[in-house]
């Protein structure tokens, strides 16, 4: 079942006009936004496909940057989201490119501040629904179709031990798992899918691991 | 668990319970949450859809400008009592219509199944409130009713303009919406899926072709008849006719149907109204002349 939740089908809950186009666009910002960790001070956004056609008609251009603001897909201070960064000094450039990516709606975020920086590859698959494929160089693989964590840390033994192990206390079941790093002992990236909903509790717990530097969740 | 409309009948007359008590259960059962949680949610979606309608009946322009008003003109309509039809389909009409102008004007509305259907339920529920006199919970429950034929549509069938056409939105939304009137009115569930089937059946091959890509013209227009077909298929069902198509296989052709349409047709902006001369003028005057060639 590719939807489980009748909140599914009567919902979300969102400004529009569009799930994919506006909904989704919020999420990926949004995302970024939880794994930057704070605001950016700029944010270079690449848009590609469908996005690239349509991004202003849709407002995804605005919703994106809602997201790094942190403001959630039903914030209704949504619209005034350019006007918003601006005010608050974040310098935003967006483009439309003209390369055909994978998937028809695809935005790519730079995001960064005086003390670092960030990448992503965001889609916006339908219904609201996002998947992240690519982060900080990394390519990930994630179904779309559970709930997931994306959490960066140091690349140190016992550090996936010790996330599995908040996962197991809080009876989370772990049903597809990547890491990847770039290099020995350096910045790495697990990919986590459960099969139970993620608590913002949870997020906080793993944050206080030893080694974690940020984590994310990602609704399915 | 329940995958198809005839295992979700056959769950509320095994038990005596309405399709919504079914959805409700296995909600509970799959969240892991709580009664009161679950239906706490569905209470505050819908005291979104009901700002939604208030707003709407305010008055709202999109940002292109290419719609808002209909729903306060058809009020005004409706207010001067020469109407043809009747008040209670014309008011769900406009209804319907202000949740969709709201959703163009970037306002906050709830996806029913979609945003770009959300008009459809709301818009009957809350035209045939002053008529049914519901409780809070009824109207509660008229959503999980709706959201139980909504699941089934979305995993045998789609819910997405992209890989379904209009028929997988509004089609989706006025069956739904069908259903759950039947419900709310006192039918049983047998009659709740022909309500779904009948509805579904007058928009299959309904194909999305939203001008410049927005979903605006002509998906505003689309949900006022979506919620009037809603309403007429209710009523027929109500009446004891049954559609000769069992609702399952009903959704089923609506997959096939999806799954048949050309790409120009769903949600691509290329064909359909989309590639009409004004269409393609609007298109143009919104996002410059290049991205209307395509």
């Amino acid at each position: 079942m590719k939807y489980k939740s009748v909140f599914d089908i009567i919902g979300p809950v969102m400004v529009g006009p569009s799930s994919s186009h506006t909904a989704g666009a919020v999420r990926i910002g949004l995302v970024a936004r939880k794994l930057f960790g704070r605001k950016p001070t700029w944010a270079r956004i690449s848009f590609y496909g469908s996005f690239a056609e349509t991004y202003r008609g849709h407002g995804t251009d605005v919703a994106i940057v809602a997201g790094l603001l942190g403001f959630d897909t039903f914030d209704e201070r949504l619209p005034n989201a350019l006007e918003i960064a601006q005010a608050e000094g974040v310098d935003v450039t967006f483009s439309a490119e003209e390369a055909i990516p994978h998937h028809p709606n695809t935005a790519r975020l730079r995001i960064g501040d005086d003390e670092g920086e960030l990448e992503l590859v965001g889609i916006s698959i339908g219904g609201g629904k996002i998947e992240i494929v690519e982060l900080n160089g990394f390519a990930l693989k994630l179904s779309g179709h559970h709930p997931a964590l994306l959490i960066m840390h140091n690349d140190r033994y016992g550090t996936i031990g010790a996330v599995a192990s908040v996962l197991a206390k809080q009876k989370i079941n772990i049903g597809h798992m990547e890491v990847s790093r770039k290099e020995k002992g350096k910045e790495a990236l697990m990919a986590i899918e459960v099969d139970q909903p993620l608590t913002d509790d949870l997020i906080q717990e793993l944050e206080q691991l030893p080694n974690i530097i940020q984590v994310a969740k990602l609704a399915d | 668990m329940f995958r198809n409309v005839a295992e979700l009948v056959a769950l509320a007359e095994k038990d005596s319970i309405k399709i919504a008590e079914v959805m409700i259960r296995q909600e509970v059962e799959v969240s892991g949450r709580s009664r009161e949680e679950v239906i706490a949610q569905m209470d505050h979606h819908l005291a979104v859809m009901e700002r939604a309608v208030e707003r709407g009946l305010e008055g709202v322009v999109s940002r292109s400008g290419l719609t808002g008003g209909d729903a306060v003109r058809m009020q005004r309509y409706i207010e001067g009592g020469r109407f043809l039809s009747g008040e209670t389909i014309l008011d769900a009409v406009s209804k319907a219509m202000a949740t969709n102008e709201v959703n163009a004007a970037m306002g906050v509305i709830c996806a029913t199944p979609t945003a770009g259907a959300a008009g459809v339920v709301p818009g009957t529920l809350f035209a045939v409130k002053e008529k049914l006199r519901p409780t809070r919970m009824e109207m509660i429950e008229f959503l999980f009713t709706a959201g139980a034929f909504g699941y089934i549509v979305a995993n045998n069938a789609s819910i997405s303009g992209a890989a379904g056409g209009c028929q997988a939105e509004v089609g989706s939304a006025a069956g739904m919406a069908a259903a759950a009137l039947v419900e709310l009115a006192g039918g049983t569930p047998a009659q709740a899926a022909e309500a779904m089937a009948i509805a579904l059946k007058n928009m299959l091959g309904l194909v999305c072709d939203p001008v410049a890509g927005l979903v605006e013209v002509p998906c505003v227009k689309r949900n006022a008849m979506g919620a009037a077909n809603a309403m007429i298929a209710a009523d027929m069902a109500l009446a004891g006719i049954k559609s000769r198509i069992p609702c399952d296989e009903v959704i089923e052709a609506m997959y096939r149907i999806g799954a048949a349409m050309p790409v120009a047709l769903k949600e691509t902006a290329q064909g359909g109204l989309a590639a009409t001369p004004t269409g393609r003028a609007i298109a143009a005057r919104i996002f410059g002349a290049s991205a209307a060639s395509k």
